[in-house]
């Protein structure tokens, strides 16, 4: 492969609320066996980049456990492998990542020491399935420094927390606005970037004299004008996962058959980390309608239009609806849960009611669990 | 010098004809069970559960599907530096080739394959029961005692005795005597195929019976050493134990583990069964389903309803289709408006819509009636049903079939239809 990967799993993000508190965002569970990070190490081990490093800073205890071993996403080989950086305090160096374009700095090493000649950066949090060779094709024929993969939104969408882009019509990229108050186009940067990997050496160097530290800020939009910087236009499905509603809209959409089949039945596949449970056991009383339910689950009670994860235990009786329940929680009998997102591993006693009213309600309970 | 104390021989090489066409095409220990399972991920997962980090799988018969499921051994962790798993089937040697001719006649020509790891004991396995069993404890056990070999036991119903061989022990469950298959059994004690030798008793008696035809464990070697004065002793299991080799003994297993708290859980914490996971995404169970007292493995998809069932990966079951006390291997897809009951289909498989399963009164299979009865509806891995079809009990089917083949778009109770090549 030409290639190399650097994913960006090191940030937090307050809109996640509860559910940041203890993981990244990399580390969210999607659809009930995936992580976000997935899609993205997927992308790149079914595009042949065989060498990746993620950077990882806040919160990477339940990131590092996932990337426990790089087989899942078959990355494990002698050429190539999956590097996960943390910040390490150095001879020269005792800070934090920065910024993204700090972090990278931090480890240009690895940079350096690789041989291939193109790198592709993506971040952690987004769910989303893409040919990279394609991207780096365009790459190629246009002649670009930078190309950076964009999407446009819906009239409808917000786009003010995303980064915004205008192109002319050989879609180079004329504008760039992080995060507008109002927005001139509704073509957003999906945060994924394909650069020569002796350019982005040499610009983040660069960016470290200057101390200056984000990749978006202080790369792309300060060059905008002198750079070739382009925009590959993404039209599949692409969503990111920056706040609680989004969060859980992205798995409700996997409801939706043709978003269903589009991940979990196309070619080619998201690859996870196996977690060698049982199948999905139902119960006598258990009612299943429009739901999604992972390997290791045992229902005995109703389930309407919700995402079940791995492991999950749904007491006699239970009425749960239009609600995400998370790795490992168990549900006491009697329980009723509605529009809400159950934290994973929570322990929620019977005869329980919760209830989003006008939103969506973060259920994190920690009662006590007799395990046998 | 590399050492293992105990390496582990799985026989893994043999039909399991009483399974009929579910074993056409692969061996027995690969046969689907539980869902997701194959019968072998249980003596494996016991094996790496037991901290047995060196396993030889001995296989023979239709070993494809063996060799893929096994690979390099990495969903049981036995991916080893030293040890981890092996593939051995029989190989052509400078003089006297041959098949694996016996349990004990594989295990005679891998010698070299043991000697490698320098072993204290050897521990012999079949790959065609559903257990969880520590294999460790049963070595302590042989410790103790000072035995060469040690014949793990369960306790049966004296009247059923009479299918196993049989062992006659003292009060210090030292081996007196055993029976195979008595008419008369002397004690309830049935051999479950699981033995641990010191590995210089195995060697040598191997070698000194190694003009045995047909050389089998349980009919000349433990005889032989017992003849030889080797002190050998019956390890008592009492846990869940089930031998799956018939149709219907395979079926009731299945069916077990959807009861509320089943005999054999696969649900508890620190015992674990390992598989090689193919299909990951979790399941969809649509707004029209019904899904009671079944389990049902990853990225399935349920639109219709499934009762008293037990359904693999990747399946699909379409609408208002109603599947009763069935068990579906990996990646069959079942049309609309099917009706199921009782029946076993194997990986693979294309059911057409409107199709009937299991419909009518019994009558004894023409053919096999010792494989297929109990009312079961029998369906070979790959095999099509076209649309309409009605099937009768204790039938058969394998191949992909055409409406040419059936009579008034039916299969009576009792027919076998088999259209696969090879040993069809």
């Amino acid at each position: 492969m030409r290639a190399i990967g650097i994913i960006l799993a090191g940030g937090n993000n307050h809109r996640m609320k509860e559910l940041s508190q203890k993981r990244a965002i990399g580390a969210m569970p999607i659809a009930g066996s995936y992580r976000s990070i997935d899609f993205a190490l997927s992308n790149m081990s079914n595009s042949h980049i065989q060498k990746v490093a993620v950077f990882t800073q806040y919160n990477a205890r339940s990131l590092n456990e996932h990337l426990s071993s790089s087989k899942w996403w078959d990355f494990g080989r002698k050429q190539g492998g999956l590097f996960v950086f943390t910040p390490a305090v150095t001879a020269e160096n005792s800070n934090w990542y920065r910024g993204t374009a700090d972090a990278v700095y931090q480890n240009l090493s690895f940079l350096k020491s690789s041989h291939e000649p193109y790198v592709v950066i993506a971040s952690g949090d987004c769910v989303y399935k893409l040919d990279l060779n394609k991207v780096l094709e365009y790459h190629i024929d246009k002649k670009a420094d930078i190309t950076v993969v964009c999407k446009e939104m819906d009239a409808s969408v917000n786009v003010e927390r995303y980064g915004t882009i205008k192109m002319n019509e050989e879609y180079r990229i004329e504008e760039f606005e992080e995060k507008p108050i109002v927005a001139k186009s509704n073509t957003i940067s999906c945060g994924i970037y394909v650069i020569r990997r002796r350019l982005l050496i040499e610009m983040i160097e660069k960016c470290a004299e200057e101390d200056r530290y984000d990749f978006v800020r202080d790369i792309l939009i300060r060059h905008k004008d002198i750079k070739r910087i382009f925009g590959y236009k993404l039209k599949e499905y692409w969503r990111n996962i920056a706040s609680v509603e989004d969060y859980f809209r992205v798995n409700m959409d996997f409801l939706k058959p043709e978003i269903r089949n589009y991940f979990f039945h196309e070619y080619p596949d998201i690859y996870s980390k196996v977690d060698d449970l049982p199948p999905a056991k139902y119960n006598v009383g258990a009612q299943i309608k429009n739901s999604l339910i992972s390997s290791g689950c045992i229902v005995n009670g109703i389930v309407e239009d919700s995402v079940l994860f791995k492991k999950a235990y749904i007491g006699n009786n239970c009425y749960i609806k239009n609600s995400i329940i998370l790795n490992d929680v168990y549900i006491g009998d009697n329980t009723h849960i509605e529009n809400c997102i159950v934290e994973s591993r929570d322990t929620i006693r019977a005869n329980s009611y919760h209830k989003g009213e006008g939103g969506i309600k973060i259920v994190v309970e920690r009662n006590e669990r007799y395990v046998i | 010098m590399i050492k293992k104390e105990m390496i582990a021989m799985l026989l893994a090489g043999g039909q399991g004809s009483r399974l009929g066409v579910l074993t056409s095409k692969v061996a027995k220990p690969a046969v689907a069970f539980g869902g997701k399972y194959r019968i072998i991920d249980f003596p494996l997962s016991n094996c790496i559960n037991s901290g047995v980090d060196t396993v030889g799988v001995l296989t023979q018969y239709q070993p494809l599907r063996l060799n893929s499921h096994i690979g390099i051994g990495i969903p049981w962790d036995l991916d080893r530096n030293i040890g981890g798993v092996s593939v051995l089937p029989p190989y052509e040697k400078s003089s006297n080739s041959e098949w694996y001719t016996g349990t004990a006649n594989a295990i005679y020509q891998n010698i070299d394959y043991m000697e490698q790891f320098n072993p204290d004991y050897v521990l012999i396995l079949s790959g065609d029961h559903i257990y969880k069993m520590d294999y460790e404890v049963m070595l302590d056990f042989h410790k103790q005692n000072k035995a060469e070999a040690t014949i793990a036991v369960m306790p049966v119903p004296i009247e059923e005795a009479s299918r196993f061989g049989v062992i006659i022990t003292d009060e210090n469950r030292k081996i007196q005597d055993f029976e195979e298959k008595p008419a008369n059994p002397r004690s309830n004690l049935a051999s479950m195929g699981i033995y641990i030798f010191n590995w210089k008793a195995l060697k040598e008696s191997l070698i000194a019976m190694a003009e045995q035809s047909a050389l089998d464990f349980g009919k000349h070697v433990i005889p032989y050493l017992h003849k030889q004065g080797a002190p050998l002793y019956a390890y008592e299991f009492n846990g869940y134990w089930k031998d799956v080799g018939t149709l219907h003994s395979y079926w009731e297993a299945n069916m077990e583990l959807i009861d509320i708290v089943p005999d054999f859980n696969l649900y508890e914490e620190y015992w674990k069964i390992y598989t090689k996971s193919e299909i990951l995404p979790p399941q969809y169970i649509s707004s029209d389903s019904v899904v009671e007292r079944s389990i049902i493995g990853e990225g399935s998809s349920i639109y219709g309803k499934v009762y008293n069932s037990v359904i693999g990966c990747g399946v699909v079951i379409g609408k208002d289709t109603v599947v009763r006390d069935s068990i579906i291997m990996n990646e069959t897809k079942i049309g609309a408006f099917c009706e199921l009951n009782k029946a076993i289909i194997a990986e693979k498989v294309t059911i057409e819509d409107k199709v009937r399963l299991g419909i009518g009164e019994e009558a004894p299979n023409e053919t096999d009636p010792h494989i297929y009865n109990h009312g079961m509806v029998t369906i070979g891995e790959k095999s099509v049903i076209p649309k309409g079809i009605t099937v009768g009990r204790n039938s058969v089917i394998f191949g992909v079939t055409t409406p040419e083949d059936y009579q008034d778009a039916a299969l009576a109770s009792g027919k076998t239809l088999i259209k696969a090549g090879d040993e069809a």
